[in-house]
């Protein structure tokens, strides 16, 4: 008795309530998004929002499951539960069914699939804290850091054959966990270069690109020119990103697919095409624009449910919440997710045990990263990679996928007091 | 470990700023920029016009000249339409496997989820049998449309036709026309074009991303009703007005008849004319490049168009002002010896007989160039003979008052001016002081550079039927229902020549009719006056013009009338005159003491060689077209029939070719 009462008081409503609210706000929008005013009925099994619902009672009960299960369990089971992810992706790629030419989903008969990649954010997640937390294993080494790269590239590897450039690139949000983790700097900041170097030499002729970047090492030399060991890092650098710059263009031109080249260009602006790829952009973000301050009302929007914007209720979702709640709706969803992620790095930082913080910070990473690039995709400040919304977006795995993510980070803090 | 315990808040700060950015840009597009909103309503919004049925036209009595008969357009939206049995389709609209797919590709350019035109001008009776079966075929339907029908086939250069609203007429109209909306081109559809084309209705519907209807835009908050056209009474009568283009058949000429106490056109006939049911219709491209190939041109409106000198015509209003000015007096006699000397110039007159001792009437009666010869250089030489300059500017002033060498502003398009020449072209031609009255001393007998429509001769009977004024001259006598009557057509327009001076030159009109050169026209116990008039043509034999009005004591109807290449008016345009006047005035015809019948002038051909008729008449119509908006195509058929008839005997090789350029083109815009 006493036991359960503390169990109870243990759980952190916080973020079930957050959970629960934004699983809501997603129902009401592919209700909206798919609403047909000729079949007003809400509970017709063949739709998309009655199948999300049940989707969500599955969640719910998976949660509660999660909650009531032994800490040790997940813990001990997360090898194991990565190998069969892995087991997973290795099948779908020999039967998956191809879903906007991603062969990312294994048929489980009665209209329902199961997409690996979005159990394989859930499971590496937890491989990850378990090896970061073993009292051997020091991140600022380097043979723990390949370990750690390994465990993250593996699956990312696997999806990317699929090919699902999004889910691939959701990984690369876990350098977040491993900066928490003691990672230099470096890392991240190194990242954003190579990022903003990708992008530009993208959009300028890699000539020019180099040639700035040299002046700008040029300048630092001169600064600090007493300072040897400075002088030879930066040639090096500079080095390094002259080889990444014209190895991008090549990659550009040579390797990325002919849609995904568009999509970069698109939100480059380098290609201004609203008829033919640049299609879903255009529309969603005259869906959100419309919505003005206060929107359109809850299934008064237009553009949505008159099906101007393509995959409205799962990666375009947004647009049903930008067109019908406007901008007091955007605040509203965004301000839930930054609270969400903020209690959930909140939760990881007061874990005694080192796993639990480490799963916390890969949980926030991941919901993070979705959040981001989806919002920024139907804005037009993000190529289309197609990645779903958490908790919002139609769509059984995924839903599962954050519903796992967070219940079991929700479970560990309940027994933070306990040994793990 | 606790040292990296600070690298929380880093991790925070960057994804703070990340949510910040997006709140920036979601902020930016749904709250600043207000493109957004705009494009979402251009997505959903699409307007159904609703085109009114165009106001009807009726003569004086009420009877119809132009009314609506409704036809389909088949409308397509390309997006919406299902696999079909296109042989089966195609059978039910009556066209062929190759037009489907010509209208199939024009209607997914211009638009795969917008609705356009498929097939047009489907009849009544095409349509009941595809009504029913339309609903098979989703993505098409059918919107009506009305057609202009004239039950009667006349006036058809006053009531001019309708076409689609050429890209300039789209820009002038801001907004109002659309492509494929149809506008008067030519007569009164085009100068009463606001008032008959009613008002379009608009239904706002959303449509879904293929273009399907959703239901009403802002619960039809933006919609507006269809509103009919005014129906327009025409001052025309068309009993005589049919009667008009019966007795010019096969001749070129104008009658025009006014009712002198209202300035009411009774009657307008242009000759050659067309059915006007010719200019409607899917055959209406066709029909339109055969009448533009005629070389005698129907398209041109004669009675407001040509211009004649007046000849006989004016001597009336050169006796008027002369006794105005007090020149002369209802006494002043003149010898005739049967020619005029001026200077060192000698008129004829009355082929060299003598017309001996003429007093005004006498004058006007036996059209002396004599007499009015004298009373021309009596009033250009009162102040000189070499003081010419001033004393003929007064004069033309007088002459203008009449209406002659400007618009009379008819409500029509394409009016023209006529001509009195200024003193101004005499200086130029003779050097200024270089000329004197017997220089000009044509003038006096309505010849040289005199020009006027036979639009302004008609005004000028009516001004001598009212005795010193006229209304403007008018085709549509009331507006709409109500009746509306236009406040410029009531007032009286006087030409500055008292009353008392009328009755003298009347007495002259009334004795050419009764016993003069139009004695074979007297029509039984209607006392009409008139004047005959041969007007010089240089191209040719003259043109026979005459000019009446009846009966003598309150008159109900005014003419002019002009039978082109016909020779003295005595001969052609007085007769129909006196046809037209005896219709109008008693119903019918009588039998005439002269033998003379309608069925033999109805029968006569008066046409020219077409050859050169065109040559003599290419200038003067050019000129003539200029205010008219149909002016670059007409004159693009003028130019090719010119050239068409030149290149039979001569050089040009390239003429051939603009020729079927010209066609096309003229294909192409009646389509």
């Amino acid at each position: 008795m006493n036991n359960q009462r503390s169990f109870f008081f243990n759980v952190d409503w916080v973020t079930v309530f957050i959970y629960l609210a934004l699983c809501t706000v997603g129902w009401f929008n592919i209700h909206s998004a798919v609403f047909d005013e000729r079949h007003p009925g809400i509970l017709d099994f063949k739709t998309d929002y009655s199948k999300q619902l049940l989707y969500i009672l599955i969640s719910l009960v998976i949660g509660v499951v999660i909650l009531l299960l032994e800490s040790r369990f997940i813990t001990a089971l997360a090898p194991a539960f990565y190998g069969i992810t892995l087991l997973l992706l290795l099948l779908v790629l020999v039967v998956g069914r191809s879903v906007g030419g991603n062969a990312a989903w294994i048929s489980l008969g009665g209209g329902f699939k199961l997409q690996p990649s979005e159990f394989a954010k859930f499971t590496t997640c937890l491989l990850l804290a378990r090896y970061l937390s073993a009292t051997n294993v020091r991140i600022t080494e380097w043979r723990s850091f390949l370990t750690a790269g390994a465990i993250i590239g593996v699956p990312m590897f696997l999806i990317l054959l699929q090919p699902d450039m999004g889910s691939t690139l959701v990984f690369y949000s876990l350098i977040f966990v491993l900066y928490r983790e003691g990672l230099s700097p470096y890392f991240l900041v190194i990242s954003g270069l190579f990022i903003i170097l990708f992008l530009t030499s993208i959009l300028f002729t890699p000539i020019y690109v180099v040639a700035v970047i040299s002046l700008i090492a040029l300048l630092i030399i001169v600064l600090f020119r007493k300072n040897r060991r400075l002088i030879i890092t930066i040639i090096t650098g500079l080095a390094i990103c002259i080889a990444f710059v014209f190895s991008v263009k090549f990659i550009y031109n040579h390797v990325l697919q002919p849609h995904q080249k568009v999509r970069i260009d698109i939100v480059l602006g380098i290609k201004s095409d609203p008829r033919g790829q640049g299609y879903n952009v255009n529309q969603s973000k005259i869906a959100i624009g419309s919505g003005k301050f206060w929107g359109k009302g809850y299934l008064h929007g237009t553009q949505t449910k008159y099906s101007f914007v393509p995959a409205q209720s799962t990666d375009f979702i947004f647009c049903t919440v930008g067109e019908e709640w406007g901008f007091a709706g955007s605040v509203l969803v965004l301000g839930l997710y930054l609270f969400l992620v903020l209690r959930i790095i909140f939760l990881a930082e007061r874990q005694r045990s080192p796993f639990s913080r480490i799963y916390g910070y890969g949980v926030a990473s991941i919901i993070f990263f979705h959040v981001m690039i989806n919002i920024a995709t139907t804005i037009g400040l993000a190529p289309v990679i197609g990645i779903p919304l958490p908790m919002i977006s139609y769509g059984g795995s995924s839903l599962l996928n954050f519903t796992m993510l967070i219940f079991v980070l929700v479970k560990l803090d309940s027994n933070r007091m306990g040994i793990v | 470990m606790i040292s990296f315990f600070e690298r929380r808040y880093v991790i925070t700060g960057i994804f703070l700023t990340i949510i910040i950015i997006l709140l920036a840009r979601l902020f930016y597009i749904q709250v600043i920029d207000p493109r957004y909103a705009i494009y979402a309503s251009n997505n959903v919004r699409r307007e159904i016009i609703h085109n009114p049925a165009r106001g009807p036209i009726l003569d004086r009595n009420g009877k119809i000249l132009v009314q609506n008969v409704p036809f389909y357009d088949i409308m397509v939206t390309p997006k919406l339409v299902k696999p079909f049995d296109t042989v089966e389709f195609c059978n039910l609209l009556g066209i062929n496997r190759a037009e489907f797919d010509k209208q199939w590709q024009k209607a997914m350019k211009y638009s795969p989820t917008r609705s356009s035109p498929f097939e047009k001008q489907i009849s009544v009776a095409t349509f009941a049998s595809l009504q029913e079966r339309l609903s098979e075929f989703p993505g098409f339907y059918s919107t009506p449309r009305y057609l202009r029908t004239y039950p009667d086939s006349v006036a058809a250069q006053f009531l001019g036709y309708i076409g689609e609203a050429q890209d300039r007429d789209i820009k002038r109209s801001a907004g109002y026309y659309h492509s494929g909306d149809y506008i008067g081109i030519t007569g009164v559809e085009k100068s009463y074009e606001t008032v008959l084309r009613g008002q379009r209705g608009v239904e706002n519907l959303m449509v879904d991303s293929r273009g399907k209807p959703k239901g009403r835009y802002a619960n039809g908050m933006f919609d507006t009703a269809a509103v009919a056209g005014q129906r327009l009474t025409s001052s025309l009568d068309i009993d005589i007005q049919k009667l008009g283009e019966k007795l010019m058949k096969n001749k070129l000429g104008s009658i025009v008849a006014i009712e002198p106490s209202t300035g009411e056109i009774l009657c307008y006939v242009s000759s050659p004319t067309y059915d006007p049911n010719l200019m409607v219709g899917r055959e209406r491209g066709n029909n339109a490049a055969r009448i533009y190939k005629d070389p005698f041109d129907p398209f041109f409106i004669r009675p407001i168009q040509a211009k004649y000198p007046p000849g006989s015509s004016f001597k009336p209003l050169s006796a008027l002002i002369a006794l105005q000015e007090g020149i002369i007096d209802p006494g002043t006699t003149y010898y005739c010896p049967g020619y005029y000397k001026a200077g060192n110039r000698k008129i004829p007159c009355n082929n060299g007989e003598a017309h001996g001792l003429v007093n005004l009437s006498s004058a006007v009666a036996l059209s002396c160039n004599g007499y009015f010869s004298m009373v021309f250089q009596k009033i250009m030489d009162r102040n000189g003979a070499k003081k010419t300059d001033a004393t003929f500017a007064n004069w033309r002033n007088n002459v203008g008052k009449f209406g002659l060498g400007s618009k009379l502003g008819l409500d029509m398009p394409g009016e023209s001016r006529g001509n009195i020449p200024t003193p101004l072209h005499y200086d130029n031609v003779y050097k200024k002081g270089g000329w004197r009255s017997s220089t000009i001393i044509s003038l006096a007998i309505g010849q040289g550079e005199l020009l006027a429509t036979p639009l302004q001769l008609a005004n000028l009977e009516c001004t001598i039927a009212n005795e010193g004024y006229y209304y403007k001259p008018h085709l549509i006598k009331a507006i709409g229902e109500q009746n509306i009557i236009k406040k410029e057509y009531t007032l009286r327009n006087y030409v500055g020549i008292d009353s008392q001076y009328f009755q003298p030159v009347i007495n002259g009109m009334q004795a050419v009719v009764d016993k003069g050169t139009a004695i074979r026209s007297k029509i039984p116990g209607i006392v009409m006056c008139g004047k005959t008039g041969t007007a010089q043509n240089p191209h040719g034999e003259s043109h026979s013009v005459f000019v009446a009005f009846a009966p003598r004591d309150h008159p109900r109807i005014a003419i002019a009338v002009v039978v082109e290449n016909s020779g003295e008016g005595a001969h052609w345009a007085a007769p129909i005159a006196s046809f037209i006047v005896e219709k109008y005035l008693k119903g019918s015809i009588s039998q005439r003491e002269s033998g003379i019948t309608v069925d033999y002038y109805a029968n006569a051909t008066r046409l020219p060689d077409s050859a050169t008729y065109l040559h003599s008449n290419s200038f003067n119509r050019r000129k003539a077209l200029k205010a008219d908006s149909i002016k670059k195509r007409m004159q693009d058929s003028v130019n090719n029939k010119l050239k068409g008839v030149k290149s039979a005997s001569s050089k040009s090789k390239k003429d051939s070719s603009t020729r079927l350029l010209a066609a096309q083109q003229m294909h192409k815009e009646d389509e």
